[in-house]
């Protein structure tokens, strides 16, 4: 890919972003922020491609593999304390269990 | 383009419209618990796109795999852990931990790519080279401010680091001002071909993270992990320029900027620009001196059982939770005294703050979590024309955010923000622990006003009190 059109993508990506979310209630500040997050956490991509590119025995394996696991970790993690967050809102208070 | 291109393109292309859409859902309630799930099926996909394409074309080494199945299970298992045991009120610390180490991911897959190069395909003469270098700096410095101050920002949050009266001297600036000229300076050298350089912009920009953090006063922490937050979008998106993945550059890109606008929704909630966060300083310290405008005159005191007697007599009764509440997990056992009430036949509403609780957001979750119905929360904006039809109004563990001083007095700092009218309401109790100033370390003048009560005590000791004595009284009893 040239690098002119990788700008072109950064560009429309972060107009995009502007775009997305125009008025957020208050109650969903919490829940956006670390849903947001997790998808920041994309860098796990880069970590990938690091680990399969890497030559045999090379340390890029081990760096590639940690920042991996930090990677994950804010993925995975995020994604569920989200989901945790947003289940108690959708709860309808007549049902007791669930 | 080949087969697997084609594929790959097609997958990518996938995921960025799912995790656009997702992360327009999570801006709605209706569709928020969805739109997560979506976007997460879109990271999903997105990494079986890429694991394809090498298999499809180049192949992945065993060893690579052997490290990549280390890396993924240990990082889902501890992430998986913490998001399930870490307690509701504990929020705005797990966040910033989740994405300090987010920052610390890009970060190391662009030391590991500048030390150990496997992207670069130089050609004689071309710009490719150096646009890798300066991705590379990009992400390095980027990565490392969102890993170090995050992680200040949790210990902060934590109660690990406290603001050290220090941190609040004018001279911090210029400190931060040669962190970040060291990180400039780094910089140059690094995209200039030296190499070694690389640790001290590691160093430098660490450094920065810090210093910029440390300061900030726990109140205007929110705004800063949201901050940070877009910072990592910035940091994932410079890293997709170093392994020229357009699918990394555009979803980086959208939570950089979704991330902005969040931060700026936060600050204007609170009543704070971005610049004065970032740079003003705790907003306690400065003020602690210029503004404590004299001692209480006029604090009326009483018991818990007056405080039952009152409610038993209320037909209208609105509940403020804030700060104090959360901290006491006392959520719960509110939510007991607010059933008494109800069987009762008295009208029980909660009004919400938009920065109620340790970050806005939090309390809404906080209640809901204690099984109150979405319905009786109420925004400021619809709850403040209420509170003069409304007989009692209990406020537990906010401060600041029912201060009228921040309506009334023009040289208070708090001038401005909004604020919930409270005081119109035909009595106020307040519990409280003590006289302690809230956040911003102002006095609160309507503890002194004639239809105010204090009760004193720590929030869930007094609503179980308060439960024993409705108890006595028969309220809810039926």
């Amino acid at each position: 890919m040239n690098f002119d059109s990788l700008l072109w993508v950064l560009l429309l990506g972060s107009l995009l972003g502007l775009e997305l979310i125009g008025k957020v209630p208050p109650t969903l500040h919490t829940p956006l922020m670390s849903g947001a997050n997790a998808i920041s956490g994309i860098t796990m991509l880069a970590a990938l491609t690091a680990i399969i590119k890497a030559e045999p025995n090379s340390p890029l394996l081990i760096i590639g593999s940690i920042s991996l696991g930090f990677a994950l970790f804010n993925v995975v993690g995020g994604f569920f304390v989200t989901d945790r967050m947003l289940a108690m809102f959708s709860r309808k208070p007549t049902k007791k269990n669930k | 383009m080949n087969l697997p291109d084609i594929i790959k393109f097609v997958i990518d292309l996938l995921a960025v419209l799912l995790l656009a859409l997702g992360i327009k859902g999570l801006s709605k309630v209706r569709s928020a618990r969805e739109a997560n799930i979506l976007a997460a099926f879109a990271m999903l996909l997105s990494v079986l796109g890429l694991l394809f394409y090498y298999l499809g074309t180049s192949g992945i080494p065993a060893q690579s795999w052997a490290w990549i199945i280390v890396g993924s299970l240990l990082g889902s298992f501890f992430g998986t852990l913490l998001a399930k045991k870490v307690p509701m009120t504990s929020m705005p610390e797990t966040v910033a931990l989740f994405n300090g180490f987010g920052g610390m991911s890009s970060l190391l897959v662009a030391i590991g790519a500048f030390l150990f190069p496997f992207n670069v395909v130089a050609k004689a003469g071309s710009l490719e080279p150096f646009i890798n270098d300066v991705s590379i700096s990009v992400s390095i410095f980027v990565g490392a401010i969102t890993f170090s101050g995050s992680i200040v920002a949790m210990a902060k949050l934590q109660g690990w680091l406290s603001t050290p009266g220090w941190t609040q001297v004018k001279a911090r600036h210029f400190v931060n001002i040669v962190f970040g000229v060291t990180s400039l300076i780094a910089f140059i050298y690094l995209i200039s071909g030296n190499i070694s350089s690389i640790w001290l912009l590691v160093i430098a920009s660490t450094l920065l993270g810090i210093g910029v953090t440390l300061p900030i006063g726990g109140a205007d922490m929110p705004v800063v992990i949201s901050l940070l937050n877009s910072y990592s979008g910035i940091a994932a998106a410079a890293a997709g320029f170093v392994v020229d993945s357009q699918l990394l550059i555009v979803a980086g890109a959208m939570v950089g900027a979704a991330g902005l606008i969040l931060t700026q929704v936060m600050c204007k909630g609170m009543n704070r620009s971005l610049i004065s966060v970032l740079f003003g300083g705790s907003l306690s310290a400065q003020t602690t001196t210029s503004s404590g405008s004299g001692e209480y005159t006029n604090i009326t005191s009483c018991s818990v059982e007056e405080c039952a007697l009152t409610l038993e007599a209320a037909n209208r009764v609105i509940v403020v939770p804030g700060y104090g509440l959360a901290v006491a997990q006392a959520q719960h056992t509110l939510r007991e005294v607010t059933k008494k009430l109800e069987q009762n036949g008295i009208e029980v509403v909660y009004a919400i703050h938009p920065v109620a609780g340790r970050m806005p957001g939090h309390m809404n979750v906080l209640l809901a979590e204690a099984d109150v119905p979405y319905e009786q929360l109420k925004e400021m904006d619809v709850i403040n024309p209420e509170f003069p039809a409304t007989d009692v109004v209990l406020v537990l563990g906010a401060n600041d955010v029912v201060n009228p001083q921040a309506k009334n007095d023009k040289s208070s700092p708090l001038y401005g923000m909004p604020v919930l009218d409270v005081q119109e309401a035909r009595t106020v109790f307040v519990i409280k622990r003590g006289m302690s100033a809230g956040y911003s370390g102002i006095k609160n003048d309507l503890f002194d006003l004639p239809n105010t009560s204090m009760v004193f005590g720590d929030a869930k000791k007094v609503l179980s009190e308060l439960i024993g004595e409705l108890k006595d009284l028969g309220v809810g009893d039926k």
